[in-house]
């Protein structure tokens, strides 16, 4: 294993982010990573409520129209990603990480499932046993989808975007949308599923660290 | 002039095609070797594809929202021209891949679909025979039978595979489904991830499709879960000629009519789009008959008051649509065609009584289903009910709690409507509409003295809707008649 290890990867926590504002953000920070400016990054954050559309994003997905959105308070933004509609917003902890991929890692199937290694092995931290679903990208247990997850990688395989793992959220925000575009699939909190308030400090450190495992990347938090 | 090619590359190893979101240059532009060119998104992904070389886009073969395959060449630079060059040509050119799909199958593969991709590589030599068994009778001509998808003699699985990915494949097999059934919107008529979904999603829980060959049928149907690989399938694809029975049967179009200047317009989203097309279909299909029972509640009316508090205690309410299932549950076994369906030349009775009951969403309409009702209690059932309804509502249910209903109830009468004359439900035979419960002055009479009287009484309309194919009057009154029996002498211990 140590033969095999990455570059460190610095994990920053940014509080609550507004999704544009986060776009932003990880423009630059792909652009410097490519140019060599920074070293890779896992950027944890939190983001008020929108709901964003993907690229594969079908209008009929969502299930109140821009302006009833706006009434409720919800932001409606395309989000340069992979995948469908999804909901964002407090409780949920968002992590975009921006990580040139190594020569081995070029595999966007890989990597998606790389994501959701990392999560499953969180939550397992929490004895929740957590898994994926064939055709269905994201992390799931019996009662729902517990996290999303949509990427990008721009050119020179620098990621951006990531996953969105519900831990407290609100989840009647997610009735204005068909998530992910997968009808008729419930989505569930680990909140809900521990029938306890989980708080983002508890996770954090469990994502992160497995972050390291499944990347193979030693974990420095800035 | 030596042109570079541009082909889909092949971004993970179990990623077989992709779709172009965006071309980030134009047609005459010059491209730096590594600068990006355009983005793909594959399910999850969007990815940015950077150029092989450096030289002028001279031409783009793949319009934005096209599919391709792994290998597929999407564009070509031209290293020595000077940028502009090629800007003013037309894209009508026989080298777009949608002019060689409509190419016939016998033809030479076109040299710029020679995939790029090694493992794409074996594929080659299309033959019209193989292919053409694949494809469903209704499809339209050649578009399907793209040079690029494959092949010679080779069985049925792999050709199955060169048109869809293994997620596709994957998914088919979970839900039973033939590919060779599903038109492909992809590269080729492949068949995409949503083209899957969109599927099963519109065949909602029968095997809607027409029978492959009478004998598999009621397999088919009976159990839409049950995994039935494409391989085992597509040999006996029906090659029934389209004809306009079928497509009537089988086809929803809604006609169009001119929008005046005061008019609203809204797209139908898909629950409306899907609820629209089950509607005609269901009504085209079978042959509809209502016929009409008034039920006495006064007596349920009372079983409901008296053990209210009790119910409560157990945590259930107990709803009069409750009584009404749990009732049908218990006759249905009497009258299988009534729990059966038409499927192609048979009759299907179903082994289970699974009892689907609309829930208003407002807008919109879901239905789910108490599975095996007739082995729950009354309390079972009323519990079933309110944990659905609660769920529909907060859009929780999981797809199986909304599918295989062998028999359904909705009850208009909810809203104070007298009785309605609902449709049934596609791959069933019998839905009962429940009016409203009103006090009503009826003449009853004495048992003992066979005197006649005016009461007032708590009443309710049924109508019971039934596919004429396979209900006949007299047993539609039958059954009507039994359950305003066991409804108005329902048991104290139900």
């Amino acid at each position: 294993m140590p033969e095999d290890e990455g570059p460190p990867v610095q994990v920053r926590r940014l509080g609550s982010v507004p999704y544009r504002q986060g776009l932003t953000l990880q423009e630059a920070r792909v652009r410097e990573r490519r140019e060599g400016k920074i070293p890779d990054q896992l950027l944890l954050l939190e983001h008020p409520h929108v709901i964003t559309l993907g690229s594969s994003a079908q209008e009929d997905h969502l299930l109140l129209t821009p302006q009833e959105l706006i009434a409720r308070g919800v932001e409606l933004c395309q989000a340069g990603r992979g995948g469908d509609v999804t909901y964002h917003g407090p409780g949920q902890l968002v992590g975009y990480p921006i990580l040139a991929l190594r020569t081995h890692e070029k595999d966007l199937h890989r990597y998606l499932r790389d994501l959701e290694e990392v999560l499953i092995r969180a939550l397992a931290a929490f004895h929740v046993q957590a898994g994926r679903e064939e055709g269905f990208t994201g992390v799931w247990v019996p009662e729902g989808k517990l996290a999303a997850i949509g990427v990008r990688v721009s050119s020179g395989w620098i990621t951006s975007h990531g996953f969105a793992l519900n831990v407290d959220p609100d989840l009647s925000r997610f009735s204005a949308i068909v998530p992910c575009g997968i009808q008729e699939r419930p989505v569930t909190s680990l909140s809900r599923v521990l029938d306890r308030q989980v708080s983002q400090e508890e996770v954090i450190p469990r994502v992160v660290q497995a972050f390291g495992e499944v990347f193979r990347r030693t974990m420095v938090v800035v | 002039m030596a042109r570079i090619e541009v082909p889909m590359p092949q971004m993970g190893e179990s990623i077989a095609e992709g779709t172009v979101s965006r071309w980030l240059k134009k047609k005459g532009e010059k491209v730096q070797r590594d600068e990006p060119i355009l983005e793909i998104s594959t399910d999850k992904v969007d990815a940015e594809i950077p150029s092989p070389e450096e030289g002028v886009l001279v031409e783009v073969l793949v319009e934005e929202g096209e599919t391709v395959e792994v290998g597929t060449i999407v564009a070509y630079l031209d290293p020595d021209a000077e940028a502009g060059a090629g800007a003013g040509e037309g894209e009508a050119e026989g080298e777009q891949p949608a002019a060689d799909t409509a190419e016939a199958p016998g033809q030479e593969a076109s040299p710029e679909l020679e995939p790029a991709a090694p493992e794409a590589a074996t594929e080659e030599a299309p033959q019209a025979t193989p292919q053409a068994e694949l494809r469903e009778p209704a499809e339209e001509e050649e578009k399907e039978e793209a040079p690029a998808a494959p092949e010679g003699p080779e069985t049925a699985e792999e050709r199955l595979k060169t048109r869809s990915t293994p997620v596709v494949r994957r998914i088919a097999e979970e839900h039973g489904v033939d590919l060779s059934r599903v038109e492909g919107t992809g590269h080729a008529g492949r068949v995409t991830k949503q083209d899957i979904l969109a599927y099963i999603e519109g065949r909602g829980e029968e095997g809607e499709e027409e029978p492959a060959a009478g004998t598999t049928a009621p397999e088919v149907a009976a159990e839409a879960e049950a995994p039935e690989t494409p391989s085992a399938k597509a040999p006996s694809a029906p090659s029934a000629p389209s004809d306009l029975w079928t497509r009537f049967y089988n086809e929803v179009q809604h006609p169009e009519f001119p929008v005046r200047s005061a008019d609203d317009v809204e797209t139908m989203d898909k629950i409306r789009r899907l609820t629209a097309e089950h509607m005609v279909l269901a009504k085209r299909v079978a042959p509809h008959v209502h016929s009409f029972i008034e039920v006495d509640f006064t007596r349920i009316d009372g079983i409901r008051g008296a053990n209210k508090a009790r119910w409560a205690e157990q945590g259930a309410k107990i709803s009069f649509t409750a009584f009404v299932v749990w009732a049908c549950s218990r006759l249905l076994r009497e009258f299988p065609q009534v729990n059966g369906t038409v499927s192609g030349n048979n009759l299907i009775y179903r082994g289970n009584v699974n009892v689907g009951v609309a829930v208003d969403l407002d807008p919109g309409l879901i239905v789910p289903v108490i599975r095996d009702a007739d082995d729950l209690s009354l309390v079972g059932i009323g519990r079933r009910i309110m944990d659905l309804a609660e769920r529909a509502r907060s859009r929780q249910l999981n797809p199986d709690e909304i599918q295989g209903a062998t028999f359904s109830i909705t009850n208009p009468g909810v809203l104070g409507t007298f009785v309605g004359m609902p449709i049934i439900p596609k791959g069933t035979s019998a839905i009962l509409g429940t009016g409203a419960i009103e006090k009503r002055v009826v003449v009853v009479e004495d048992p003992e003295t066979g005197t006649d009287s005016m009461a007032i009484r708590k009443r309710c309309m049924f109508s019971l809707g039934y596919d004429h194919r396979i209900v006949d009057g007299a047993d539609a009154a039958r059954f009507l008649a039994r359950l305003k029996e066991l409804l108005e002498t329902f048991p104290e211990d139900a």
